[in-house]
């Protein structure tokens, strides 16, 4: 069988699960954490970058082969993220960028117009942007438009646990939209993470879930299996859903002509 | 509606009377509720309440845990001056107090400036009495220049000002504004505050509006605790913070729950706030507002400090001073020689006050901004 990697913005990823690095309780579990989850991608707020203090900056933390995906958290319209996005990219030496737009402090729910215009301008000066979006399938087609690599939908609000509470429209999404389907907010079990792979979705993103945990790094080892586990179920393809019961033994077949 | 307006259907609202007829099942159905009406705030800060505090506890440590992760965000203030035209009975800055007073120039700025960076402080909150002679708009806006270059995030905790001079601050580098209502009691407001241009209730009320309005990110409110009993107080810092989140949801809204400290003219406070009564505060304010910045500063011990920083704290000031120019002073002579604004209990340096925070399980955060 063919490896399953997943190819994004010129990286070739076998793990399909991407770490948030923003809640933890000390920036020395981050190597652990992700070593437990087999992660190749971290994402970290550029306003949590400190070079005037090596010793707690957290990019000093994350292992040499992790690819570091810097966020705009903190950006409250296109213009900030930008800005922040450039910050990024001559601070860290990468083309990534994930794009958080967050104007609304109560539920943290990323702003999708002013996300397209970010996408439009980042993606024309040469960033591969990932797009931290709300759930909705015109703004989806419009940051793919617009040049997007990734559509990361939200699961439900940003540090919630409550799970995969948008399925309905992630699954139009997944149906709809050819760029991969990355969920990012929101899952707060292991089971969440693998329901996302099921459905077709490209790769799946956790933090709080992680981090909120008495026991970060095994809950970071859970998160691997499921999203391998939901991965599989969804190329080896379910069988047939169906509402009418099939005896293994057909109840009918003693018939003959 | 300005918060002024919206608050009149409590002026003759008998909160004793209320707190007193709360059930027990009733607050154990309101800790177990998603969303608090301002009336399930209420039975939260009833001394029964006390009798749940544990759960109360509980479930406020998952909501900041969920929200911000186990972080602890330190800042430090830097007094710039102590010239007062207000009166405030409590306040050593008070014109009635005979201290030394003075303002630092820009120079002497910048001198305390390298000291605090040099602890590692990254998120400064500027600090001054009312003196618009001493410390006009213009000062203000040289020493945000002089701040700007040694701090990512500043604040301001000065007196009330007009729409466009925060504006005008904003665009000098000023991120947020911090402002006590001392009391949420307009009568009792009156008598404590009886000239100066604090004298006006409503004009301070409506200060982080005007900054709202001019873009802020964060807005801090708080009661000084002590002047009044403790449970309206609470109550309406908190249906303030709430009311200020959704006017301005681009700005982080937070609240912190100052004690009246020991402080030059001997003002002695008129309730007394206990340690379980604060803790009680503190988590039912995350239950009712549940992303909000909650700070504590050195005004409480450091062993209370330890002990809270699981129940929703989000926010610490480190290695303080609140005196004039006070860490140029202590780092020439070793000490603070007079009070400052008020006594500082925890006197830790900003190292052991990280140490600490470890070893609490958390992380502090120096640096959160761009």
């Amino acid at each position: 069988m063919e490896e399953d990697v997943l190819n994004i913005a010129g990286l070739s990823l076998k793990s399909r699960l991407f770490i948030g690095s923003g809640k933890f309780p000390n920036n020395n579990l981050i190597p652990d954490i992700l070593k437990a989850s087999g992660a190749q991608i971290i994402t970290v707020a550029v306003r949590r970058f400190d070079f005037e203090n090596p010793l707690e900056n957290i990019l000093n933390f994350i292992p040499k082969d992790i690819y570091i995906m810097p966020n705009t958290s903190g950006a409250r319209n296109a213009e900030e993220a930008v800005n922040i996005a450039r910050i990024a990219k001559a601070a860290c030496q990468t083309n990534l960028i994930k794009i958080e737009i967050i104007n609304d402090n109560k539920y943290l729910l990323p702003d999708n117009y002013q996300t397209a215009k970010a996408c439009e301008t980042l993606s024309k000066e040469g960033f591969n942007v990932f797009a931290y979006m709300n759930a909705d399938l015109y703004a989806a087609r419009d940051m793919q438009n617009a040049g997007a690599k990734a559509i990361m939908p939200l699961g439900a609000p940003i540090g919630t646990n409550r799970g995969l509470r948008t399925e309905e429209m992630v699954r139009i999404l997944i149906e709809e939209i050819d760029t991969p389907i990355i969920v990012d907010a929101g899952l707060g079990k292991a089971s969440e993470a693998c329901k996302c792979m099921e459905m077709g979705c490209a790769a799946v993103m956790a933090n709080t879930a992680i981090s909120s945990s008495p026991n970060a790094v095994l809950m970071s080892e859970a998160f691997k299996d499921a999203v391998a586990s939901g991965r599989k179920a969804y190329l080896a393809k379910h069988g047939t859903v169906s509402a009418i019961a099939r005896a293994s033994s057909p109840l009918t077949g003693f018939l003959r002509n | 509606m300005s918060f002024y307006d919206e608050i009149q259907k409590y002026k003759n609202f008998d909160f004793k009377a209320f707190t007193d007829k709360v059930l027990d099942n009733e607050i154990l159905n309101i800790i177990n509720k998603e969303n608090l009406s301002e009336q399930d705030f209420l039975v939260l800060l009833s001394p029964k309440a006390l009798n749940h505090i544990e759960q109360i506890a509980c479930k406020a440590n998952g909501i900041a845990v969920n929200n911000f992760g186990k972080n602890i965000f330190l800042y430090a203030p830097l007094y710039v001056s102590n010239f007062c035209i207000n009166n405030c009975l409590y306040c050593g800055f008070s014109t009635n107090n005979n201290i030394k007073r003075e303002a630092l120039s820009f120079e002497e700025i910048e001198e305390n400036c390298k000291i605090i960076a040099g602890y590692g402080i990254r998120h400064i909150l500027l600090v001054c009495g009312e003196s618009r002679v001493k410390t006009s708009l213009e000062y203000l806006k040289k020493s945000v220049k002089v701040l700007k270059k040694y701090f990512d995030a500043i604040d301001l905790e000065v007196y009330p000002l007009e729409e466009n001079e925060y504006k005008e601050l904003f665009a000098a580098g000023v991120d947020g504004l911090t402002i006590y209502q001392e009391t949420y009691d307009e009568n009792l407001y009156k008598v404590l505050h009886t000239k100066g241009a604090k004298a006006d209730y409503k004009y301070r009320l409506e200060t982080c509006e005007r900054a709202g309005k001019a873009n802020y990110r964060n807005l801090n409110v708080g009661a000084l605790l002590g002047l009044k009993d403790f449970i309206s107080e609470v109550f309406f810092a908190g249906i303030h913070a709430q009311y200020l989140r959704r006017k301005f949801p681009h700005a982080e809204v937070g609240m912190s729950f100052p004690r009246l400290r020991p402080a030059e003219g001997g003002f002695q406070p008129k309730t007394t706030v206990t340690d379980m009564q604060l803790v009680q505060a503190i988590c039912t304010v995350r239950l009712f507002i549940n992303r909000i910045n909650i700070t504590v500063s050195t005004r409480e011990s450091s062993e209370l400090r330890n002990n809270i920083i699981p129940l929703g704290i989000t926010k610490m000031s480190a290695g303080s001073s609140t005196e004039v120019g006070g860490y140029v002073k202590r780092a020439a002579q070793g000490e603070v020689l007079s009070k400052g604004q008020f006594t500082i209990n925890d006197v830790a340096s900003v190292a052991s006050v990280k140490d600490m925070i470890y070893k609490a399980g958390y992380q502090p955060v120096m640096k959160d901004m761009f």
